[in-house]
């Protein structure tokens, strides 16, 4: 092997002389410490290499070392329940071995090497197999079984196949090709830069319920659908993107917290084991995969923390599961780029931004969808993905904002003025949009209500005429609005605070199903509609907003999902009643 | 390498030095400058290559020439002696002792820079800290390990605010002071005297260890000022148990030095000139506080900072927000109007707010009390935005209670003065009293079974009701 040796260092970027022959994204061990970094840039035999690492203390001269792999993963059984840096080592090995603080140059295999798990072949000895194939499953834990896929290369007959406990390592069948053996093991590797191959994409037709009425009601987004969750510091969106993992009806769940905060982190590393899964109430922990990569860590991982989520999360969506990827923040996965892309001397685009990184986004959002998998069988699976942005100074304008709404096609935004109110959730219903309602709306009819779509429609009037009242307002005054348009800033606002407004706090307001949605929703614009008639009937806008059954509106969100019906039968009954004496009494 | 003496200075720009002929100079690697008059300045290496080193120099580089300079490599990162000794103790801005007291020695060297905390380690801060303020501990609760900037403006009185936490902070329950660490950083002598002054009196002067790189020392040594006071932190916190409360201010002066340094590397600048890796840089410094699993210590930090022109989207206050957990915002309006402290709750926030209350921590209905003030105060400071089109008379009935419950909510909750030292209870207390003017049905943020126990209105329909069936 050519001795290869550092000539610079600036920052998280060293240059190594000697290199021949290296390839672009070749990992290279940098150093007697042997830290990890990846080819970035090649001229003649010097290479430029980002570091995953800190590089304090690297001095010119010391080796560098070729692997000739790119930055890959391996893809088995351990994955879930799994916490990994940026590039798959997992955090709990990480500590045991160097401490409280991160230690530099570790070399920790991403699955456990000794642990034996149960192989149970589906395919016989002699039968023909093709690519992303399912030979055999491997129960990974006590909710989601494993499925050992033939690699995307390799087609013939199953030569060996046999039942038993294996280790990550160890090959579990053996396929004769038309050239040769190959060995099919319980683990692959992916290279994490290069999507996995699907079939076919499938149009985004179901919704991704999450049980957060805003989104589901208003703004949701499909199966396999991208959205962009824009927001000032300070406007809750990790405590959506939380939300979202918790209660997202998907079956695995990939969280990268990209850049963010070691607190933040450890409320999610601490609260993920000990949340349940509603449906299995089995631990969350079970379904789902953390990538953590704080603010505080080096910048080079950072960037490579996004691919590393989405390769393990198109891994399961190959299984044929419905995967959800959070990332938080892509904001800071972009200025990873900016900051690389300025120590290699770039000529920077916009904001000292790469001139790539609209580029880069669409490449990564690109990597969700709803498909059918590469295998006879002609599986289905999802990747959503739902990407947390973090403009500077809440400035939409900004380049990784722009060019993260060119790819997504839904939009959630988060308002600070919302959220000084204490409107939780913040996303603002006049700006926010989604393009998947349309595509949908069958879906809608067959599983939730007809009058489902029509519902939506009318209950985002009234907000919209609300901001067009509320200017009004600001001008002239509320006295000096006529009734029937107070009678409409009142149904609103019972929208707002009796619907919208969800607390990710309160054991039963924190998911709402889709059927108590319809429910919620139905009875508030009925209450709107027959105060908008009594008002019609000569009656002061502000007897409809005092009559008993309305205060009783704001009481749903707190009860259970099982006693739903019976209050909202007793709000319709009282709601009849009190509308009835209220004319009875204006009439006499 | 180390300790032999290079004198192939090439180029001195800004607070650079080129130092040419230098085959192996580590990455971070600190560096002695000796002067030709005898003069010694610390500096560190920035950018290493096969025959160059570019080093940042610590200090002036008035004297310096690319002649008779001589720089020597000391085969290490900067690093600083700790101990328990440093309490009560005076340090500039590099460490060195300036109270005429001597030189820490210890075997304890820790690595300024140090390495993050793995997020597995962590411990979820979540113990609240009284500090005897109202808006802070009702509205915007701080808890141990939490980082909760003060952002201010030029001439609001942050030092007061931040003087007065660090005087009143004790964890509920306990008796257990903070021990604090203390970074000035380009600050005026005045205002570090003020400080000296303030723990003198209050008598915590020994459980401080104080930091200074005044406004006219050299502007580069307040990059290794707040590190300087975090690792003293650390290793007062994990190895010795303390709770410590490190202050740094003024975080916009950091921002400022390494703003400078970038410029004078000729890097590409990003927003407003400062370094594209300015969020990297200040999470190094800003993630540095916390709870580690085990380990008994704690690191808070209140770092202040006064935003430009009052501007919260600049820069320095909007990457700071995005890593620490959350702000305490000083309003220039309620200064004017003779607030002390003049905090705007509105825009104010604590990430970790919810970790640190509720039952058994602080009182049952501490959240709801919250969302109901907060709620309150916002209509009622639309309400007053209202009044000043339309006048007082076309307000609703309910705007009109609103904007009587923010201006008292400004004139007796957010206003307390310098020496008064109000415990949970009575800042929840006070908070129910203001609401007393709202029905039942106006408390829409407040679970019901709170407002039977706690709001001091008479109106009871929700009770009622559960009766009537």
């Amino acid at each position: 092997m050519v001795e290869a040796i550092i000539s610079r260092i600036s920052g998280p970027v060293v240059v190594a002389k000697g290199l021949g022959g290296a390839q672009m994204f070749d990992v290279v061990r940098i150093g007697e410490l042997g830290l990890v970094g990846e080819i970035i840039r090649l001229e003649g035999n010097s290479a430029m290499v980002q570091v995953y690492e800190d590089t304090t203390g690297l001095k010119p001269g010391e080796k560098v070392i070729n692997t000739k792999r790119p930055l890959s993963l391996q893809l088995g059984p351990g994955l879930l329940k799994s916490i990994y840096d940026g590039i798959q080592r997992p955090l709990d090995i990480l500590r045991e071995q160097g401490g409280d603080f991160i230690t530099r140059g570790s070399v920790v295999p991403a699955l456990d090497e000794k642990k034996k798990w149960d192989f149970v072949p589906i395919k016989k000895k002699g039968e023909n197999v093709s690519p992303g194939e399912i030979i055999g499953e491997v129960q990974e834990t006590p909710i989601i079984k494993h499925k050992i896929m033939i690699p995307h290369n390799v087609n013939g007959e199953l030569t060996e196949i046999t039942e038993g406990e294996y280790t990550v390592n160890e090959n579990v069948a053996a396929v004769k090709t038309n050239s040769a053996i190959t060995d099919i093991g319980l683990s692959s590797w992916w290279t994490v830069r290069i999507p996995r191959p699907v079939a076919r994409k499938l149009p985004p037709e179901e919704p991704l319920i999450t049980g957060q009425r805003i989104l589901d009601t208003f703004f949701p987004i499909a199966k396999g659908g991208t959205a962009a969750i824009p927001g000032p510091f300070g406007s809750g969106k990790t405590v959506i993107q939380q939300q979202l993992a918790k209660w997202a009806d998907s079956e695995i769940i990939v969280y990268v917290g990209c850049g963010e905060r070691g607190n933040e982190m450890c409320e999610v590393l601490s609260t993920f084991p000990k949340l349940e899964d509603p449906k299995s109430k089995r631990p969350l922990m079970e379904r789902t995969i953390l990538v953590a990569n704080t603010s505080n860590m080096p910048v080079a991982a950072r960037e490579a923390s996004i691919y590393t989520g989405i390769t393990m999360g198109e891994y399961y969506r190959d299984m044929g599961y419905g995967v959800a990827m959070m990332a938080d923040s892509t904001s800071r996965w972009a200025e990873a780029l900016r900051e690389i892309s300025g120590r290699l001397e770039e000529m920077p685009g916009e904001e000292g931004y790469p001139a790539y990184l609209g580029r880069r986004l669409a490449e990564f959002y690109e990597r969700g969808g709803k498909v059918i998998t590469i295998s006879p069988d002609k599986r289905e699976g999802s990747l959503s993905i739902v990407g947390a942005v973090s403009p500077p100074g809440g400035d939409f304008s900004e380049p990784v904002s722009q060019n993260t709404l060119r790819v997504t096609r839904v939009f959630w935004a988060l308002d600070a003025s919302l959220a000084s109110r204490r409107h939780f959730p913040s996303i603002n219903w006049l700006t926010s949009y989604s393009l998947y309602v349309d595509g949908m709306s069958d879906w809608y009819k067959d599983n939730v209500s007809k009058e489902w779509i029509e519902q939506r429609k009318e209950a985002l009037e009234i907000l919209q005429k609300e901001a067009e009242l509320q200017e009004i307002v600001q001008l002239v005054g509320y006295d000096a609005l006529p009734e029937p348009e107070k009678g409409i800033l009142d149904i609103a606002r019972s929208i707002r605070e009796d619907y919208l407004q969800q607390s990710a706090y309160d054991e039963v307001d924190t998911y709402t199903s889709i059927k108590k949605q319809n429910t919620m929703l139905s009875v508030i614009l009925e209450f709107g509609r027959m105060g908008a008639d009594a008002i019609k009937k000569g009656i002061p806008s502000s007897k409809v907003s005092e009559i008993a059954a309305r205060r009783m509106l704001s009481k749903i969100k707190w009860t259970k999902e099982d006693q739903v019906e019976q209050l909202v039968k007793e709000i319709k009954a009282n709601m009849k009643l009190q509308f009835d004496s209220l004319l009875k009494e204006a009439s006499d | 390498m180390s300790g032999i003496s290079y004198k192939t200075l090439s180029k001195i720009a800004g607070p650079l030095i080129f130092v040419e002929g230098v085959d192996n100079a580590a990455y971070g690697e600190m560096v002695e400058i000796k002067l030709i008059n005898g003069d010694r300045r610390q500096g560190q290496v920035l950018d290493t290559r096969q025959g160059l080193a570019v080093v940042q120099v610590f200090g002036s580089t008035l004297g310096l020439n690319t002649e008779g300079t001589a720089t020597k490599f000391l085969g290490e990162s900067a690093t600083v002696s700790v101990s328990d000794e440093m309490l009560g103790r005076v340090f500039d801005g590099l460490g060195n002792p300036i109270d005429n007291g001597p030189k820490i020695v210890s075997k304890h060297k820790y690595d300024l820079v140090g390495s993050g905390i793995n997020p597995y380690s962590r411990e979820e801060p979540s113990e609240f800290i009284q500090t005897g303020m109202s808006n802070i501990d009702a509205m915007n609760t701080l808890v141990r390990g939490q980082k909760l900037p003060i952002f201010s403006g030029s001439g609001l009185p942050h030092n007061l605010l931040a003087s007065q936490i660090a005087r009143q902070a004790k964890v509920l329950g306990g008796t257990e002071s903070f021990s604090v660490v203390f970074a000035a950083i380009g600050i005026t002598s005045e205002e570090a005297n003020f400080f000296i002054k303030q723990f003198e009196e209050s008598g915590a002067l020994d459980r401080t260890v104080l930091f200074l790189n005044l406004s006219s020392d050299p502007s580069m040594e307040r990059i290794l000022t707040p590190r300087l006071a975090l690792t003293t932190a650390e290793f007062l916190a994990y190895e010795r148990g303390m709770h410590v409360l490190v202050i740094l201010t003024d975080m916009t002066n950091y921002a400022e030095a390494l703003r400078e340094i970038s410029a004078a590397r000729e890097e590409v600048p990003g927003r407003r000139g400062y370094p594209g890796y300015m969020y990297t840089d200040l999470a190094s410094i800003y993630e540095r506080a916390g709870r580690i699993k085990g380990r008994n210590g704690s690191v808070t930090q209140i770092p202040i900072l006064t935003m430009p022109a009052d501007d919260i989207t600049h820069p320095i206050p909007d990457l700071t927000g995005y890593i620490t957990e959350g702000q305490i915002v000083m309003s220039r309006d309620l200064h004017r109007a003779n607030i002390q402290p003049p905090v705007d709750v509105l825009t104010s926030l604590s990430r970790l707010m919810n970790q640190g209350i509720g039952k058994g921590r602080t009182r049952e209905d501490h959240r709801s009390l919250a969302d109901q003030l907060y709620s309150t105060y916002a209509q009622g400071k639309d309400a007053r935005a209202l009044t000043a089109i339309v006048g007082e008379e076309a307000l609703s009935d309910l705007d009109r209670k609103f904007l009587k419950i923010a201006n008292e909510f400004e004139k007796k909750f957010v206003n307390q003065g310098l020496d008064e030292n109000r415990d949970i209870e009575k800042t929840l207390d006070i908070g129910w009293d203001l609401l007393s003017g709202l029905s039942e049905a106006e408390l829409t943020r407040v679970k019901p079974e709170f407002i039977a126990k706690y709001a001091k209105t008479d109106t009871q329909w929700w009770k009622k009701r559960h009766d009537a069936r």
